[in-house]
Parts: C-alpha cells; structure tokens; sequence
C-alpha cells in the first residue's frame, strides 16, 4: 500500500494531529461534556486510518505499530476490568471508591474519567486492528490484480459488477 | 405544529428513501453510499431528539464503517447475479408479519379484561414509582419543612443524586449525567459491552490471521 497522492498526503498531514487531538478531548472530557470512551476512541482510530489510507501501511508502523495496537487493546479491556475489580476496596464490583471532586471538572467522578480513559484506549486500538487485519486480508487475496487498488479503480470495479 | 416534528418526519422520510435505493441498486458503491446517508440521518435524528452521546458516536462509527466497506469490501469483484426477488410475494409476508405483531402487542398492552398488563409504549419501567429508590441517602433524614420529597422512581433518583456525589449520596458525580449512568450506576452493562467489541475483534484476527492459515489445512489456502 503505497498511499495517495501529495494532495492527500499535505492534508493529511495538517489534519490527523487535530483530529487525534479531538479524540483525546473526547475520551478525557467524557463524564463532562457529551461523548465519552466508546466515540473518542472511535475517532482515534479513525485519525489512524486515515494515515493509514494516505501514507501507506509501511507508514503507519512508524506512527503506531501493529503489535502495540493488539496489546494496546487487551491492556484496555484489562484495564477496565481492574477499575471494576478495584471496587471491592470500597465494599463491591464496579462502587465508585475515588473521591468525586467537584463536579463539572475534569478531575471528578471518581472511577467514571479513568474507565472512560480505558474503554478509549480499548477501542480506538482495536477498531484499528480490525481495519488493519481486513485490509492486510484483502491484499493477500488479490496480489495478482496489482496489489490494493485505488478509490477510483475501487469505483470502476464496483461499475462493473 | 412543533418544527421539529416536521424536522424528523423529512428525515425520516429522506432515510427510508436512502435504505430503498440502497437495496434496490446494483451498484455497490452506490448502495454503500446511501448507507452511509441513513446512517447521517439517524446522528441528525438523534441529535434532534437529544441525544448528543449518541449522535457523536453514530457520526463516527458510520465514517469508519463506510471507510472499511469503500476500502476493503468494494473493491473485491462481486460475481453474484441479481436473481428475481419476488416482491408482491416479500412484501405481503412482511404485511402480514407486521399486522401480526401489532396485534400481539395491543393485545398484551391492553390492561382491560385478559390483557398481562404490560407497560404502555413510551413509559418505562425507569419512571415506575416504587416502594423506596435505590440511590436515596443511607441514612434517610427526615423531611424538613419546605424540602422536596425523594423521588420515588429510579429516574428521578438518578436525575436528583447524580450531580451529588458525596459520600453519603450514591450519585457519581458526573456532570455527563448518560456516561455517570453507563459507567458508575450501570458499569456491568458496560463491561458487557466492551466483552462484545474484545470478542468480535479477537474473532476477526482468528477468522483473518495470517499465521498458522496455510500450515494447515491446504484447502482453504489455495481458496
């Protein structure tokens, strides 16, 4: 996969920093503004697709590699589990034991901001992933049609059909 | 009449149009495309209906999802051939499978004589009044003059302990009242959820992996 053109690849550039910069926002501003874990990780993931479809995979393991993905994303729902099993120190699965704070700020809610951070993590990688293994699968399935194909070919294929 | 009522009516309108062509066309770009267009019109209606948790999450998922159907599932040559559907015969099966279940429904909404008394469409369970709510303080003061009474639904006593979070009180002390609720008072949903995604992920590796794929089982490699 070798990417698409310089057009893509400068707004690409100029683009995926913020978008990544917006799911980080999500994730962590989560049990304050509307969001939450399971969209900011989807924009996560979305960033790195998208460096993915205009760089290229071979660039995309300088920016993420994939084995940091996989174990990102088991690190994630262990996480998460830990934050429920944490609960027992204060009497039970899933009670909140951290103090609440203030509310309306970023450290508040006890345990709410931290599963939000693991659910995030957990799903941003693991979309990733999935784009990742259905594209690699797509590219040993037709490595005699002249690897991955273009949008624009993408199209006259579908024509065809 | 409420603007937006009309509003959702257009948008509905406008993504059953979507799903009809997206079903009807042959070509698979463009049906992935109308996809694409219900799946915008179901964020705008929620986001209509309140709902901002999940409009966001709706826009997101239906790009990743239109990117990895354009990227990955278009592309391979589709050998099928359209074959007749039979619509008359589709269309009254589907007639009379939805009188059915009206039917069946009335029915056992009906309180009346014979009816089970299920809860009416639009009330919940959430708004039930009962005996005592769950999240109330431990130690119950008694009321004082002027004060509001506990509210005896477990809707209520979300909306009125959420923001709290003391000690005393079982509120989370989220501001986002939908993320106190999905990850403090109903984490084993949660946890349910993110099971499902860890599943269908590992799934996907299982079914796509590379290694381990052509050491056995010749057959499905020369595929």
């Amino acid at each position: 996969m070798q990417g698409m053109s310089l057009i893509v690849k400068n707004t690409t550039r100029l683009v995926a920093g913020f978008i990544a910069l917006f799911g980080i926002y999500i994730v962590l501003y989560g049990h304050v503004s509307p969001g939450g874990g399971f969209a900011g990780g989807c924009i996560l993931a979305g960033a790195l697709v998208l460096i993915v479809l205009a760089f290229g995979e071979e660039y995309s393991r300088r920016v993420l590699p994939h084995g940091i993905a996989k174990t990102s994303d088991c690190l994630g729902a262990l996480a998460f589990l830990l934050v429920a099993i944490a609960g027992y120190m204060a009497g039970g699965f899933f009670v909140n034991f951290l103090d609440r704070g203030e509310a309306c700020t970023l450290f508040s809610a006890g345990t709410v901001p931290i599963s939000n951070l693991a659910i995030g993590v957990k799903v941003g990688a693991g979309l990733f992933s999935v784009f990742l293994a259905l594209a690699m699968f797509r590219r040993s399935g037709e490595r005699g049609a002249g690897g991955l194909l273009s949008p624009r070919s993408a199209a006259h294929n579908g024509d065809e059909s | 009449m409420d603007p937006v009522f009309i509003l959702m009516v257009a948008l509905f309108v406008f993504m059953i149009i979507g799903s009809l062509i997206a079903v009807e066309t042959r070509d698979l770009l463009s049906s992935v495309i109308c996809l694409g267009a219900v799946g915008f019109g179901t964020s705008v209606a929620f986001l209509l209906l309140g709902a901002p948790d999940l409009a966001i999450t709706q826009v997101v998922v239906e790009i990743l999802v239109l990117v990895v159907l354009v990227r990955v599932v278009i592309t391979r040559r589709d050998e099928t051939a359209a074959t007749g559907r039979g619509t008359l015969a589709t269309g009254s099966v589907l007639l009379v499978m939805g009188v059915l279940v009206a039917v069946v429904f009335w029915m056992l909404a009906s309180s009346g004589a014979g009816g089970l008394q299920v809860r009416p469409f639009g009330d919940p369970l959430m708004n039930h009044e009962g005996p005592a709510s769950a999240m109330a303080p431990a130690d119950q003061p008694q009321l004082a003059a002027g004060q509001a009474a506990e509210p005896q639904s477990i809707g209520g006593a979300y909306l009125k302990h959420g923001l709290l979070g003391t000690a005393v009180s079982h509120g989370t002390g989220a501001a986002n009242y939908v993320m106190g609720i999905v990850l403090d008072s109903r984490g084993y949903d949660t946890l349910g959820e993110a099971t499902v995604i860890f599943t269908a992920i590992i799934g996907t590796y299982a079914v796509l992996r590379r290694i381990g794929r052509q050491s056995h089982a010749g057959h499905v490699a020369d595929r």
